[in-house]
Formats: structure tokens, sequence, C-alpha cells
């Protein structure tokens, strides 16, 4: 049976069922309820997460199991990270992923380390839920897309889902998976609604979704950028190009058969990324095709991203600073000659 | 490991003083062992050894089980003897041996035998505080009686960990000692320079924990000071500071020429406060063991120490394959 439920929905469905499912998976992080210890909430929470994503969970589950830590990223992060290797499962939400400054020793040198470090003798089944994403006018240390940063280090899985069906079954996948793995939540999506199945079910990491067949361009779209890539390719439609829209939903492991595959038939590649451009995912996703599949391009691969700068605080700025439809139709117009293709 | 909890030294058994002792010395020679191997050039990577610290490792871990978890620091190898961590595995693992405890993949600064409840020696200063709260929150969850104990440098109270990981133990009223080993530097740099605070203990007034200062040089002050912090933990009682004065007899690391430290201190320290010979003169005057029975014990510690070093010269290094086994349960 299937429900149609929001993506912040989605993410506290997972987090219940999965805490039903094993008294091992605990909640913890700065005011995932709120209101601890205040007389007059009687121990019901007060936020449920600055969102109010984990609305709710405190009162079925207790503050035992849902704990609300100081504003002490490393400390709270570091005592997850062990818990993990001492017999918990502890979902971890760093609030906004920019926070990663304050505790990145505790996820690349301890949570990422711990099992290669101890020739496979600990294992740290930890999973760190952060929010990502720009347009939502939070500025530059609340708007950044960091899941890069977190690819690039061994030991890490990176989940970026882009619907409310795919949150809850990879978040699901996260919560039991013997490995840390950071799922990036993108604010501006918390509200979308889809339909979501009841009760558990998992999606495995490293299988990407192609949402739209297509045999004339390839366009990767990450988190939300699927959206920006699919309005782009109806567009290009009414032009007579179908473009193929693969959305990868795990960056580590990276589905790369998927997108090699369609690249080979496409023989066109344009990658859509909201964070910075440089050392990022979308980078990545064009060295490993430029590398594997460089006969099969008939175009030098495109990348559609954030500017090499801060995410701008002020709406108009913002707006110009992310990738659109656009954007993407300007990038495949320079890839097969057509300056007029341009003015679509 | 020992099992039953002796808050006492004046109650220790024999046998509990054997154990002590034993691990005091294994301590002691396996890091020179190791200070005369990693001279000849014989040991790869970098080195942070422990001797003159025994008191404080061994005391501590006296009171723990198996199931009890320890975080240590870089200069770990004294946390993991008195844990239990194997000899012979933690010796080939200093060699990057295919026998090391961590199959060669960590190396010293990365010893870890989770099975004894030793979370692992730990590259970054700092890093182990957040991860003894970890686990005394698993304690707590799982209602296990189980405690974590973290030792950690002066260097390390400097460092935001400290202040984080202490004050969330303290709020939630976590089952951790913080054995800070306060050897007088971090790095080449003394105590006095680099905190503004002149006792670590004293913080624990300010997190309304129980804290306390010992001389790290006598075993039977860390034994009575820590059999009390682990009991109060066992019971319910919230985490306690216990800061041990101490001194390290070698560098910062295996090759520091020490110009930063003063020649009588450490004169003295390898002399008249040295913490096995002293600990050796409690034995005797207490007439717990004799001489010849404390000679005995040294012996069976050399024929382990040279053991360990004959087995990791002998291990075969790392198969190719390792490269890139063990960076994910699955993937």
């Amino acid at each position: 049976m299937a429900v149609k439920m929001s993506y912040s929905e989605a993410i506290n469905d997972a987090i219940r069922v999965a805490m039903r499912k094993d008294d091992d998976v605990i909640l913890i992080g700065e005011d995932v309820a709120g209101g601890a210890e205040v007389d007059h909430l009687q121990d019901q929470g007060a936020w449920g997460g600055v969102f109010g994503v984990t609305k709710g969970i405190v009162e079925e589950f207790g503050r035992d199991r849902v704990i609300d830590t100081p504003i002490a990223e490393s400390g709270y992060m570091g005592a997850a990270v062990s818990a993990a290797a001492t017999g918990l499962r502890p979902i971890s939400e760093l609030m906004f992923n920019d926070f990663i400054g304050s505790c990145l020793d505790e996820v690349m040198n301890q949570a990422a380390k711990f099992h290669y470090m101890f020739g496979g003798k600990a294992k740290v089944p930890l999973t760190i839920r952060t929010i990502d994403g720009a347009g939502f006018n939070a500025a530059a240390q609340h708007s950044q897309s960091l899941y890069a940063l977190f690819t690039h280090i061994p030991g890490i899985k990176v989940v970026i889902p882009s619907n409310p069906y795919d949150m809850k079954g990879l978040l699901l996948s996260a919560i039991f998976d013997d490995d840390p793995v950071v799922v990036f939540e993108d604010k501006t999506l918390y509200g979308m609604k889809s339909e979501v199945g009841e009760g558990f079910y998992t999606i495995p990491f490293g299988k990407a979704e192609i949402k739209r067949a297509g045999n004339d361009l390839t366009i990767v779209g990450l988190g939300k950028q699927v959206y920006t890539a699919l309005k782009a390719a109806d567009k290009l439609a009414k032009k007579g190009f179908e473009a193929e829209v693969i959305d990868p939903r795990t960056l580590s492991p990276l589905d790369e058969d998927t997108i090699i595959n369609s690249v080979k038939k496409t023989g066109r590649l344009i990658i859509v990324d909201e964070a910075y451009p440089r050392c990022s995912a979308a980078t990545d996703i064009a060295a490993i095709v430029g590398d594997k599949a460089f006969d099969y391009l008939d175009a030098p691969i495109k990348r559609v991203t954030a500017p090499h700068a801060p995410v701008p605080f002020s709406p108009p700025l913002e707006k110009l600073y992310m990738p659109t439809p656009e954007k993407i139709i300007d990038a495949f117009s320079v890839m097969v000659g057509d300056k007029v293709f341009s003015a679509v | 490991m020992q099992t039953e909890t002796q808050a006492s030294a004046k109650d220790m058994t024999v046998e509990k003083a054997k154990w002590i002792y034993t691990k005091m010395q294994e301590i002691r020679q396996f890091e020179t062992a190791v200070h005369e191997i990693f001279a000849k050039g014989e040991i790869p990577g970098f080195v942070h050894l422990y001797a003159g610290e025994e008191a404080v490792a061994v005391g501590v871990c006296a009171h723990l089980t198996d199931n009890d978890s320890i975080t240590s620091t870089h200069r770990g190898h004294g946390h993991c003897i008195a844990k239990g961590c194997d000899l012979n595995g933690m010796m080939a693992e200093i060699y990057g041996r295919a026998t090391g405890l961590c199959k060669g993949k960590g190396g010293s600064m990365h010893i870890a035998d989770v099975s004894k409840g030793m979370l692992g020696a730990n590259g970054i200063v700092g890093a182990g505080l957040p991860l003894a709260v970890g686990a005394g929150l698993t304690a707590k969850v799982k209602k296990t009686n189980d405690v974590a104990v973290c030792f950690f440098g002066d260097g390390a109270s400097n460092h935001g960990t400290f202040h984080e990981a202490v004050n969330m133990a303290a709020i939630w009223k976590l089952p951790v000692i913080f054995v800070c080993e306060n050897n007088g530097f971090g790095e080449a740099s003394t105590f006095e320079y680099a905190a503004a605070a002149d006792s670590i203990a004293n913080f624990a007034k300010v997190y309304k924990i129980a804290g306390e200062t010992v001389d790290g040089k006598d075993l039977t002050a860390v034994y009575d000071a820590a059999g009390k912090a682990v009991a109060r933990a066992r019971k319910g009682e919230g985490p306690t500071i216990l800061e041990c004065m101490t001194y390290r007899d070698f560098g910062h690391f295996e090759g520091d020429t020490q110009s930063y430290k003063d020649k009588e201190k450490q004169q003295k320290a390898v002399t008249d406060d040295d913490a096995i010979l002293r600990f050796q003169g409690y034995l005797k005057k207490n007439k717990i063991l004799s001489a010849e029975e404390i000679k005995g014990l040294d012996d069976s510690v050399k024929a382990a120490i040279d053991e360990a070093v004959r087995f990791s010269e002998e291990s075969p290094f790392p198969d190719d394959k390792e490269v890139t086994t063990d960076v994910y349960v699955s993937y």
C-alpha cells in the first residue's frame, strides 16, 4: 500500500519504522526533540528538529532514545561515532551540512577510518542526516551542498534522495547499513509530496534511476537538480531532442554503469549540480565518463553548476546562482553547435 | 583483564599485585624494545612511547573488564597493554605486518582491539574524549553497567572536545572516567605555557562532577582514585575527571631531541620517581612480593617481549590486496 507523504514525513516515518524494528536505533542531535527537562512540556518535544522533521518521535520513543544534545557538534558527533562502534545504530542529525566544519574530524578521521584502520575488526553503523541545498535565502553558511566533500572520503557512503519515496527507502537502507552513511536532505524539498510505501522497505545504494528515457543527450541531475534537468528535457523535447535524465540517488557508491551506458547511447552528457564546480561531484562524474566512455562522446561533457562563489543571500542573486533549465539548454546548444537553439 | 573491582590498594590481593606489576613491566619493556628497534630503522612511521606513565594506564585498567571501553591517544601502547591487547599482535602491528592486531593497516598510532574494549589509539589529539562519551552513552542506553575510560593528555585539555565531552557526560550522568595524563608537555610546549588553568581536575568543579588530582607515578594512588571513580560510574553517579601527574621518559616522538626538558627533572623521573621502582618498593615493603618474585616476573616479561619481537620479525607483510579491503563493510 502506498500513501501520499511529504519528503519531511517520509523521513519521520523511516525513523519511526527503524526505531520500532530495532531498539539499538537512537536519534541524537540538536533539538531533535527540543525542550528537554522543561517542566511544563511534560516530556513532549518542543520542535522535532529545526524544520519539525522529527516531530512526535520523542513522544513515541522517549528521551532515552531521542536525545537532545548541547550545541556541540564535535562532542555529540564523536559520541555518535563511538556509540555506533560499541553497539548502537545512531541516527545523528547535523542540523545543516555547513556545520561539518565543527565536527569534520569525527566524520573524516574517526567514523570513516575505524573499519580500515582497525583491520576490519570494528564497524561504525552510523547514519548522519543533514540538511543541504540553496534556494531558501539562507545565505552562505546555511545553503551549501557539501556532498562532494564526503564523497571524497573513503569509508563514507553518500546519499542524495530527490523525492519522498527514495528518501524513505534510502534512509532505511542507511540506518541498517553497517558503514557510516551521510544522508542529505534538501531543505527546499521538505514539502514535496509523493507516493511512499508503507512500513519497512529499502532502496539499495549504488542504483541510479532513469527518470526519463531519451537518445540525444544524457542529463545527470544531483538531488533536486534532477527536476531542473527534467524541465530542460521537456523544453528540449519540444525542439525534437530527447534527453535521458538520470538521478544517481547515491554518490558513494556511484552507479557508474547506468550513466556510462546512457552516454554510450546518447553521446552527450550534461551534469547538473547546484554545488560548487571545483573538485565536485559533477567534476567527478565528468572525469569518470571521460575516462571510461571517451570514444562514445560526440561533444565535450558540460557541467551546469553553481559558480565558484559562496551562496548569496539576496533572492535575485541566489536565483542567478542556481542552475536553471535555460542554462542546461544553453550548454546543450553549445554541444550541438546550434547558437540559434539557445533562444528556446 | 581482571573482573573484580577492588577499590583500595591496601586490600590488593597478591594475584592482583602480580597482574599489575606484570602489566607495568610489559609496558616498560615493550617500549624500551620499540625504542631500540626504531633507532635501528626497523620500524616504519611515527612512534610515541608511553614509558614512565605505566602507573596511570595500569592503575586505571586494573578496575576494568573486557566489556568496559577505553579510548586512547597517539601515545597508546601502554593503554593497549593495560587493557589486555595481545603483545605479539601489538608488536607486529607496529612492524606493519599481516599478523598485527589491525592486519598492519593501523600501525602504532591506531592499535585497537574492540573485543577487549580497546577502541583504538588515536592520531588526533582530543578525539578520544567524545568517543568515550559515546561508549558511555551505549552503556546507558543498553543499561549494561559498563563504564568508559578516556585517557587523554594535558595537551588535549586545551582542545574544544575536552569541554564538549565533559559537559555532555556531566549533563547525561554517563559512566565515563576522564583520565588526564598530565605529563607536563604537549609536544615541545610545557603545560604551564599552553594552559591558562593550573589544574585540569579543577574543571570538575565547573562541570559539577567528581574530580581529583593524584601522583600519577604512584600506582597505589592512581589505583585507589580510579577504583572510586569506576565504582561511582557503575552506580550511575556520573563521570569523574582524574588528573594523574606524570612524566614521559622519552620524547614526544622517537627522534625528538627533548631540548625543552629540564635535565634534573628528567633524571629524577627515571630514578627516584620512577613508577615501577616505586611500586617495587611498595610491594617489597608490604611483603606482597619478594625481590625474587619480582625478578621472576621481570624475566617472564622479558621472554614475552623477546617473543613478540621474534614473532613480528618473522611475520609477513600484508598481502597486496589489503590496500583496498576493509574500506567498507559492504560497498
